[in-house]
């Protein structure tokens, strides 16, 4: 752990860089790094300068919104937010049980948004970096790089990343924001008409997922000592669980392990998030830090998304998923992996793992049911947690007996996720930037690290690569000796004095 | 043969005492509207009907029709301005339609897209307006009035309860509950009343369903509200 470069021991001697935009989470990300006069790294950290105000404008509306609000929070998963908060308000309208079609179409919903989210991340943002490399030329490290060299692989990126869009839009009425799932259950039926249109694609989603597999398990065999030591950050793990400790994105318990492997605890109610998270606040930061309570500020922080969920799992549930998982593990040789490029392996079997369980769900006659509501006794809170595709993705609300929203808590994946980018890029930033002067290729480095985690810095990530970020090197006198800047529109600005 | 008179051209018929805006929903001609209804006396307050009529411009809701008379509507400049007072009445009061249930079964919305309106163009006022969730059944959302007043006209004619009423003046208007506590939870309204179900809008609220309607079924996701010979009723069967 790298906690010694997260603070310069005399900072008041640096000059301090204000953030001083205030913007959404997607799309803003900030790199601050502070040098001493031998250019050694004394100080790196990431800003994301977040404005996300949901929990407070949330509050004096009917429940019955908040699915559909809180879902603008992001435009690449609302899915996500959707069902975590749809779930949170199950418990307030009484509805502790759900149909079997109504469970069935949100998790039909779910998978289908973590398969398009994966697909546009491995596709579209990561495999430029991957199948070019990281100092490549920059002019072709883009999905149009990659549709030209590759034009299989960007268009099955394309289309994969279509059909789960589409799995959307036939359980929440639309490919983005959609209404679907609303507290008690959904509003829509799948019709046998939809059903046959999915399951038309279904099977060459599952190939096509499974060779994705493949290629990022290619690219760790090609390159081993890059792949497993890039950024390498040990720390704790945590996500949900299914109750048989099988994977699971919809539903279960929480479940937390040491970096070795160890449980920490399992079997956790998610009700009881509060019991087992606190967050940090940071001054330097306006997103929060959070960590398991038990063992501190310091030693608490842990990493959630795809790398914590294959590892923290049992099993999978679906056949072909399970043994490209026993593969990954054996690969790791039997203990937990920490590497972040690890995430972009674990990501793919996690595609793989929702391209089966869609085709599955399709199978299912539920699925075509009309039983889609229930209610029972009011309550007056409900908390949801669900495994978005960047990780576990906590929603609680408090209702008042008017049906307003009185208190919303949102730890959102990426939060979960903050120590560890940070202590990732600190540890690029050693290893990469010492004695070095700044290029693009460097920036590119700590770009990389960030978005193997696929943060919802997000439309960061989600920009084709063009993510406004902002390198600075500042000397011991507080004096900025090299900046590099990438603007939203992929240009790069240099300063130096 | 009945008299008549014609609209861009067409030939409308009418029978005596009609408004020109009557004559035309009932022949099937659409003339855009938002505080019409074709159970209520005209009001005359949104003017969106605005036609022109010999050069003059007049509220098709309060112009009785005349035999031979040529209006237009359909025109760019009617509907430019029609599209102004659109953003106007968007400005004046919150409404966010992605967070807004009404979305796909709201007059204002529909009458917005029909008028090719892209943006709000001026800048939002942001008023401060508290709901109303003191009913059981019944939640009122002032933030999307338009003061079409049909809540008011309908309880006072119909529900016989007068509950409602615009207070205010000028820029400042604005409904209110008419009830000592000017809370809903204290009046006698129900779900059943006609003021609960007039509102073009998404100021009522029945609290027992929200976003029930799956998207792609909504009124206005089957057509454009100009396509309906009567928007009205397809809306009082939500």
């Amino acid at each position: 752990m790298r906690h010694q470069l997260e603070t310069a021991e005399n900072p008041a001697s640096l000059r301090r860089i204000a953030i001083d935009t205030v913007s959404r989470v997607e799309g803003h990300g900030k790199v601050t790094i502070l040098l001493d006069e031998r250019n050694q790294v004394h100080q790196v950290r990431l800003h994301i300068v977040e404005f996300r105000g949901f929990e407070r404008f949330i509050q004096g509306r009917p429940y019955w919104e908040v699915p559909v609000t809180v879902q603008r929070l992001c435009g690449i998963c609302p899915v996500s937010h959707h069902l975590a908060a749809s779930k949170a308000l199950d418990q307030v309208v009484g509805a502790t049980q759900l149909t079997p079609t109504a469970l069935k179409i949100r998790r039909l919903m779910h998978y289908g948004q973590i398969l398009q989210s994966h697909a546009l991340h491995f596709f579209y943002l990561a495999s430029p970096d991957l199948l070019f490399g990281f100092d490549s030329d920059l002019s072709r490290r883009n999905i149009v790089g990659i549709a030209a060299a590759e034009p299989q692989t960007a268009k099955r990126g394309v289309l994969l990343r279509k059909f789960g869009q589409e799995v959307i839009r036939v359980t929440a009425g639309k490919r983005v924001h959609g209404t679907g799932a609303i507290p008690g259950g959904v509003n829509k039926a799948v019709t046998p008409e939809e059903r046959a249109l999915l399951l038309a694609d279904i099977y060459r989603i599952v190939g096509w997922s499974r060779d994705a597999v493949h290629l990022i398990k290619q690219l760790h065999a090609q390159n081993p000592s890059l792949y497993n030591s890039f950024g390498v950050c040990r720390s704790n793990t945590m996500s949900l669980v299914g109750t048989g400790g099988e994977l699971d994105f919809y539903h279960g318990s929480l479940r937390a392990r040491d970096a070795n492997g160890g449980i920490l605890f399992d079997g956790v109610d998610y009700c009881d998030y509060s019991q087992h998270i606190q967050e940090e606040v940071k001054p330097w930061s306006y997103m929060k830090f959070p960590f398991l309570v038990a063992f501190g500020k310091r030693n608490g922080w842990y990493k959630v998304g795809p790398l914590a969920r294959v590892q923290n799992c049992d099993h999978i549930p679906t056949p072909l998923a399970e043994i490209e998982r026993r593969e990954f593990v054996d690969y790791c040789g039997g203990l937990p992996t920490h590497a972040p490029l690890a995430y972009h392996w674990a990501r793919m079997i996690e595609m793989l793992h929702a391209a089966e369980t869609i085709k599955d769900l399709l199978h299912d006659d539920d699925i075509v049911g009309q039983d889609l509501l229930r209610s029972g006794v009011r309550a007056t809170a409900g908390i949801g947690v669900i495994e978005a595709p960047r990780g576990t993705l906590i929603h609680h609300y408090r209702v008042d007996e008017d049906d307003l929203v009185t208190m919303c808590n949102l730890i959102v994946s990426t939060t979960h996720n903050n120590q560890a980018m940070n202590e990732a890029i600190r540890q690029v930033a050693s290893r990469y930037l010492q004695g070095r002067e700044l290029t693009e290729g460097l920036l590119n480095h700590i770009e990389v690290a960030i978005r193997c985690f696929d943060p919802c810095l997000s439309c960061a990530t989600h920009a084709l690569g063009q993510m406004p970020l902002a390198l600075e090197l500042v000397d011991a006198e507080g004096r900025l000796v090299h900046a590099l800047a990438r603007n939203g529109d992929g240009s790069f600005a240099c300063a130096a004095d | 043969m009945s008299a008549s008179f014609t609209i861009d051209g067409k030939a409308v018929p009418f029978a005596e005492g009609q408004t020109i805006i009557q004559a035309a929903l009932a022949a099937g001609v659409y003339i855009p509207h938002l505080c019409h209804h074709p159970e209520f006396k005209p009001h005359g307050s949104c003017k969106l009907c605005t036609v022109r009529i010999s050069g003059r411009q007049s509220a098709s809701c309060t112009t009785l029709a005349q035999a031979g008379m040529a209006v237009e509507s359909d025109t760019p400049a009617l509907n430019d301005e029609r599209r102004t007072l659109t953003q106007m009445l968007f400005v004046e009061g919150n409404h966010f339609c992605p967070s807004c249930e009404k979305s796909g079964n709201c007059k204002l919305q529909a009458t917005a897209y029909d008028l090719g309106m892209m943006t709000a163009h001026f800048d939002h006022f942001f008023p401060s307006r508290p709901v109303d969730a003191s009913h059981p059944d019944v939640l009122l959302d002032f933030n999307r009035c338009i003061l079409c007043s049909l809540c008011v006209r309908a309880s006072r004619d119909v529900d016989g309860k007068n509950a409602f009423a615009l207070s205010g003046r000028g820029i400042k208007t604005h409904l209110i509950v008419n009830a000592k506590s000017g809370r809903l939870a204290d009046t006698d309204v129900t779900l059943q009343d006609k003021a609960v179900r007039v509102c073009p809008v998404g100021v009522f609220l029945r609290k027992d369903r929200g976003f029930n309607v799956p998207i792609g079924r909504r009124v206005f996701d089957l057509k454009p509200v100009s396509a309906y010979v009567d928007a009205t009723a397809a809306l009082a069967k939500e």
